[in-house]
């Protein structure tokens, strides 16, 4: 149970943000300004001295990111936050922390592209691309808060999974839920579990830095400790050294994918509404889940058995949640703000169980809850 | 010999399987080895070396040595660098980066990180060419030489890499040839002294591809060509521009004072710190 010492505050969620990692122990930032992120910037400007963490404006996102890893080896919780021509920028620095293993969180405020595209409205984008941006293949964990809070709350779990994973971790963000302010009560500091990513417990003789514990995450000690190590993004034999001998390459990569896969079911996050008995649900996430949930509530005092499955984690695809779904409707529905990157995941997992309509828009302008009520209305049968 | 015997065990990785990458002849040994011995005679403690590098021949250095080691993206060294530096400032931060690596891909960020002026001790390995990916023009490569990439010419004027780093903020800036180790040694020792950016320009030899474009045959030659083409700064303040054209000026370019940003930010967490 959460423990409730604070009153009600009025937070934009860009500031719900800053708020979540310092939580979490954030304590290093690098950033280079865009819009509609830059209030994550500015604020931590200000907060990252204060609470003796470190903060630095960069010359450009590759240098942002290249040196929130850099602070994280050195033992720091780091992030950084940008929007889609910073995020293109910081893909080849997303592949390297995953290669190398080093945790750190990056913030995609998404606007709409591509390119310097539609400054800066609306857009949900960057979904793809923070999957696949990055070369090769490689996991990767994505979050999508709805409000004010879900940023907070999320951001704090984007800390908790990459040092738990030893992985960058993507909090994706459409610019209404990070300009939009919203009251929240934010809980006391103590009142959250706060995870730190895994230390050697042998002495530094005896450490083998990508050695598999047995849980797929390695621990890791920060440069200066006294394990002196190698760090590299070329693929590396368990001791960090360069190989290109299969029996090396291929254990690698495999435990890279099956330190998150194992733990596929613990990362099913979401939250349905009137799901039960719902022969029509909508799949959504990010501001068009608030529409959706208006829409679905409407639909409902209409007599319409619909729905909503609104995801809080986009990658992994939380197949197993919404094979559920897919199983138990006889129509989905998937409106977003691009031209279909979820729901072509939600039609891969479908195997034609039932049938997925779109609901799609690429101009900047929001979904609006009577655009979602009205096509529940065309395809409910 | 027997010194250098001793360095060898106490520096170079004995899990690392060996040999190393380069090619006979190669330049990046001997500043290597340098390097090992400057800090061997500073007594630093391995844990607090942090020896960062970007991508190529170069970028290969620091996984034999035994400090801790990072090796990065092409041309991103320094804002590793950077990150490592301002989280621990207790740590000694030292990137090796190639001429393509610190000036071409990563040019911006070696502008900025001069300018900012933490502190980090940066050796470029000067070889006048991209080594790894197999004998393309860098922006060091002479004009009118053939190249992998210019089979008809570089047309393109080579570029100062100290002048860049004098004027973009750098407290130490120096050159020197893997020829004159001696020198090497000196400049290496001054510039992991200094509180501050400081950037040596380290000429080296890549014997397999930029042998051919300057016309010299073997890595004997073109250690030679550094010892015959190089004249000290000292000499080079007498001289005309004109009797300099083509030649290294070797030694200290550049020693200034300067306030390092990580003391500035020191000072403004004493300020602001509220924990
Ligand atoms: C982003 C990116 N572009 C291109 C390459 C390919 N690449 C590897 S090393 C290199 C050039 C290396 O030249 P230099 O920096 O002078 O180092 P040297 O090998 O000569 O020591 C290039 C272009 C790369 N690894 N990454
Ligand atoms: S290619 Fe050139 S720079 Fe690279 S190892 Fe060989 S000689 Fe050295
Ligand atoms: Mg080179």
């Amino acid at each position: 149970m959460r423990k409730v010492v604070k009153k009600q505050v009025l937070l934009q969620g860009n500031e719900a943000c800053v708020e979540g990692a310092l939580m979490a122990g954030c304590r290093f930032y690098a950033g280079y300004p865009i819009t509609p992120a830059t209030e994550i910037m500015e604020i931590m400007a200000e907060k990252m001295p204060e609470t003796g963490g470190v903060f630095i404006q960069m010359e450009d996102e590759i240098a942002s990111l290249g040196a929130v890893i850099g602070a994280s080896l050195a033992g720091m919780k780091s992030m950084t936050a940008t929007s889609g021509p910073g995020f293109s920028l910081m893909q080849e620095h997303i592949g390297f922390a995953g290669m190398a293993e080093v945790p750190c969180v990056i913030v995609d405020v998404m606007r709409a592209g591509p390119s310097t595209g539609l400054p800066t409205q609306l857009s949900q984008g960057d979904v793809m691309q923070a999957r696949w941006g990055t070369h090769g293949d490689h996991p990767i964990i994505v979050l999508a808060p709805s409000s004010v809070y879900e940023f907070f709350e999320l951001t704090v779990q984007a800390f908790n999974l990459s040092e738990r994973y030893r992985t960058p971790v993507i909090l994706l963000v459409d610019e209404v839920v990070a300009h939009m302010r919203e009251g929240v009560i934010l809980p006391a500091k103590n009142s959250l579990e706060i995870e730190e990513r895994p230390h050697p417990t042998v002495p530094p003789e005896w450490y083998i830095p990508y050695a598999d514990p047995g849980t797929g995450v390695p621990p890791m000690p920060a440069f200066g400790d006294g394990y002196r190590y190698h760090v590299t993004g070329l693929y590396h034999d368990v001791r960090g050294y360069p190989t290109v001998r299969t029996d090396e390459v291929e254990p690698l990569i495999h435990r890279l994918f099956t330190k998150i896969s194992k733990d596929f079911d613990r990362l099913q996050w979401f939250d349905a509404f009137e799901t039960e008995d719902a022969r029509v649900t909508v799949i959504a996430y990010g501001c068009v889940a608030r529409a959706a949930h208006r829409a679905v509530r409407q639909a409902r005092e209409k007599g319409l058995k619909v729905g909503l499955i609104k995801l809080k984690i986009l990658w992994p695809f939380m197949r197993r949640t919404i094979s559920g779904i897919l199983a138990n409707s006889q129509k989905v529905l998937v409106p977003e703000l691009n031209v279909g990157q979820i729901s072509r995941e939600v039609k891969r997992v479908n195997e034609s169980r039932c049938e997925v309509v779109t609901l799609n828009k690429v101009d900047g302008t929001p979904i609006k809850p009577a655009e979602i009520l009205q096509k529940l209305g065309e395809i409910y049968s | 010999m027997r010194q250098t015997e001793h360095l060898v065990h106490k520096y170079l990785r004995s899990s690392k399987r060996f040999p190393h990458i380069w090619c006979a002849g190669c330049g990046i040994g001997i500043f290597m080895q340098a390097l090992i011995r400057v800090i061997d005679q500073n007594e630093y403690s391995k844990d607090d070396i942090v020896l960062i590098s970007g991508i190529g021949c170069s970028g290969r250095l620091p996984v034999y040595v035994d400090f801790n080691t990072l090796h990065t993206t092409h041309g991103r060294a320094l804002t590793f660098a950077t990150g490592i530096k301002l989280a621990n400032p207790r740590l000694k931060v030292i990137t090796v980066m190639g001429d393509g690596d610190a000036v071409a891909i990563g040019g911006n960020h070696f502008i900025h990180a001069a300018r900012r002026n933490v502190e980090i001790a940066s050796f470029v390995l000067n070889n006048s060419v991209y080594g790894m990916t197999g004998g393309q023009s860098s922006p060091t490569t002479p004009y009118g030489v053939i190249t992998a990439s210019a089979p008809y010419g570089n047309l393109e004027p080579d570029f100062d890499i100290c002048r860049l780093a004098e004027a973009a903020g750098a407290v130490f800036v120096a050159r020197a040839t893997v020829y004159h180790t001696q020198l090497l040694d000196r400049l290496i020792d001054k510039a992991l002294k200094k509180k501050g950016a400081a950037v040596v320009e380290v000429v080296s030899q890549c014997t397999t591809y930029a042998g051919h474009f300057l016309k010299l045959k073997s890595p004997v030659d073109m250690m030679k060509w550094q010892k015959n083409n190089s004249v000290t700064v000292e000499k080079a303040k007498q001289q005309s521009e004109a009797e300099l054209e083509g030649k290294i000026v070797i030694g200290v370019l550049v020693d200034r004072e300067r306030p390092s940003y990580h003391e500035q930010y020191q000072s403004l967490l004493a300020e602001k710190s509220k924990i």
